[in-house]
């Protein structure tokens, strides 16, 4: 029996969920036959032609140690944040903040599942399965029906300082599913961190729903342990007159999937999603594959998708991004580029952009392209005394800009730009 | 200061000899001036001087102080005090022109076993020597070149140089592309630069840049090879005659 059968049969099983209330018993259930019927991915299936789901889907994880921080900061930690740590997927009361705070009901789901009523039930599970149509992410139902914990957030006004959530890694053969889901009421605004590895293996869905005029600011700082794999997934509703925005930094890690599932439902709202990747495979494997999925279903909305990534020694960057405007969406302005700097000749990437039209009024481009470093550009700057190595890094983090651009915040943002310098300095020895 | 010796150089990429044997020495303090029609390999020079990649020193050397040039690499040679103002400043997208300049002159110090300028003194260096330069606070903060006018890039070429203090500078045709009042406010940076240590090598088409930049000696160059040298009215007499006299004379 193959694992991944072995893996689906162990799913339909009820023992195998967590336990649950009502709400979340059924939602769990529900997952569980979608995804009886769905099967896991396979190396045949379209949608992972270029990352093979295997080592995602196998019984046991492999192992991946801990990454050693020696004695450095961890990422986010000058900025005032209301912090919820969790240790291989298990949440650590002592190191975290008090779950309040204002204009923010938090819970952690484990809590909020056992109850027999609760609002996550309209969406747990809701926007996962919305995303599910035109194509099917498996690994998402999956973490639907097991997932252990995560945090359900509802906030009701603008909170003076971020949510943070911490994924600590401490088990080399941890196998963690999280699934999160937040609200963000009307006019209301929130701001979600997120770092660290989390396990050896990662399955996070995070479902987040934007009501009208309200604002949603996502960073995350993906862990940088060396063998550590993730497959995560945003569900985003954006309703209108609102913003979301994601922004993603990927430095190290052995297989990535990330991805963000958005459906713009209501006119004039704005979704961002931007992500700067680092690969070096000198040390470990990296494939890091970002796929997304924009669907806009409204007059006069605004969708940017903005992927960059360097990869170095044998990296692999995979793109597949899709916009579809739906017949009654006019004035759509959708955007989406996709970039490789590639190092040396070792490293590569694939992208399939694409764009799905319906509606006559339009404006919506892509661009994907894959380079080298800009010869002329590396010899001005050692024509002024910069040597290669350091003139290469500048140029990284130049290509790296616009993608860190779509960040709102500055403090943020410098922060991000700071660790993506720190990761080139130490590779530069 | 700067010695170029019988340097014979081709073309990577195609089997073509550009300079055929060049002989020149810009002595310390001195402004040398070359000119010559197009092709002649002025500008050829000034690349193979400060290493760009794609030519091939076939024979002959040249050295800064008596340092080998040829055998370094070109931020090596910038640390050894060689600067080129290009003729076509290259855009750089995403790099702040101020990020650019700290590292350049942090870089270069450490090269040289000096100490790292602080954020502060840097900052204090390079807002005296814009001002000059009438280089706005923006104009520093923007990428590299990015968007710049013809001027403002040759500008930015000339506050590159002052603020890296180099001993021989090659300024290849700084006057391509400005209009009368650039072409005069890069001058009167370049002419502020002038120091019994350093040594300027003008590479121009044209006399009326050396109206300004006053130089000590004008060199001629056609196929490769400086043809004749004299004094400030050689470029007179190009700019009255053109080219055809002296090659003619040359032949004959």
């Amino acid at each position: 029996m193959s694992t991944a059968v072995k893996a689906q049969a162990a799913l339909i099983s009820a023992d195998a969920r967590p336990a649950s209330g009502a709400w979340a018993a059924d939602a769990r259930a529900d997952a569980a036959s979608r995804l009886a019927a769905m099967g896991l991915p396979t190396r045949r299936d379209e949608y992972w032609k270029w990352t093979r789901p295997d080592s995602l889907i196998s019984a046991e994880p492999a192992s991946a140690d801990v990454f050693d921080n020696q004695g450095e900061t961890l990422v986010f930690h000058d900025i005032d944040r209301l912090k919820l740590v969790f240790v291989d997927g298990v949440f650590d009361a002592d190191a975290s903040d008090a779950l309040d705070g204002e204009g923010l009901e938090i819970e952690r789901l484990s809590m909020a599942a056992t109850k027999d009523i609760h609002w996550a039930k309209d969406l747990y599970g809701v926007l996962e399965t919305a995303g599910q149509t035109p194509v099917q992410r498996p690994l998402a139902v999956y973490n639907s029906a097991m997932a252990t914990d995560g945090v359900v957030i509802r906030v009701t006004k603008t909170p003076t300082r971020p949510v943070s959530l911490i994924y600590r890694h401490e088990d080399p053969v941890s196998d963690v599913i999280l699934h999160h889901v937040i609200r963000v009421e009307e006019g209301a605004s929130l701001t979600l961190l997120e770092n660290g590895a989390a396990a050896a293996r990662f399955n996070q869905v995070t479902e987040v729903d934007v009501a009208k005029g309200a604002q949603f600011h996502h960073v995350r700082a993906q862990g940088r342990d060396h063998d550590r794999q993730a497959v995560t997934h945003i569900f985003a509703r954006v309703d209108a007159e609102s913003v979301f925005k994601s922004f993603t930094m990927t430095v190290n890690g052995k297989l990535t999937r990330n991805e963000c599932v958005i459906d713009i439902i209501g006119d004039e709202a704005v979704a961002h999603i931007a992500g700067a990747a680092l690969g070096d495979g000198a040390e470990s494997e990296f494939h890091h594959d970002d796929t997304v999925f924009i669907t806009h279903d409204a007059v006069a909305c605004e969708s940017r998708q903005v992927f960059k990534k360097v990869l170095k020694n044998g990296a692999k960057g995979v793109f597949q991004g899709k916009i579809l405007v739906k017949p009654d969406a006019q004035k759509t302005d959708g955007y989406q580029k996709s970039q490789s700097l590639l190092l040396d000749d070792d490293a590569s990437f694939q992208a399939k952009p694409e764009l799905e039209i319906y509606a006559d009024d339009v404006i919506c481009s892509h661009g994907s392209t894959t380079g080298a470093i800009d010869e002329e550009a590396l010899f001005y700057l050692r024509s002024r005394g910069v040597p290669t190595p350091i003139a290469t890094d500048l140029l990284v983090l130049a290509f790296l800009a616009d993608a860190i651009e779509e960040i709102e915040d500055e403090d943020i943002a410098a922060e991000i730009t700071g660790r993506l310098d720190a990761w080139l300095t130490r590779r530069r020895g | 200061m700067l010695k170029i010796n019988n340097l014979h150089v081709k073309l990577e990429e195609e089997d073509k000899q550009i300079l055929k044997g060049v002989d020149l020495e810009v002595p310390a303090g001195k402004v040398h001036a070359i000119m010559g029609p197009n092709g002649s390999g002025k500008s050829t020079l000034s690349y193979v001087l400060s290493g760009r990649d794609g030519y091939e020193v076939t024979k002959g050397d040249a050295t800064l102080d008596g340092e080998e040039l040829l055998d370094m690499e070109p931020e090596e040679r910038a640390a050894a005090g060689l600067f080129l103002a290009f003729q076509y400043p290259v855009e750089i997208p995403g790099v702040g022109n101020m990020t650019f300049l700290r590292t350049a002159v942090n870089a270069q110090r450490k090269a040289r076993g000096e100490a790292e300028m602080s954020a502060a003194d840097f900052l204090k260096f390079i807002r005296a020597k814009a001002k000059d330069l009438k280089i706005d606070a923006d104009m520093l903060k923007r990428p590299v070149n990015v968007g710049f006018s013809g001027g403002e890039k040759k500008r930015n070429e000339i506050l590159q140089m002052a603020m890296l203090e180099p001993k021989m500078c090659i300024l290849d045709e700084t006057d391509s592309g400005l209009d009368v009042d650039a072409m005069k406010l890069v001058s009167e940076g370049v002419n502020a630069l002038r120091d019994e240590g350093r040594s300027f090598l003008v590479i121009t088409h044209y006399q009326r840049l050396l109206d300004h930049i006053k130089p000590d000696v004008v060199h001629i160059m056609a196929a490769g090879r400086i043809i004749k040298s004299g004094g400030p009215e050689l470029a007179l007499e190009v700019e009255h005659n053109g080219y055809a006299d002296i090659l003619a004379e040359i032949d004959a």
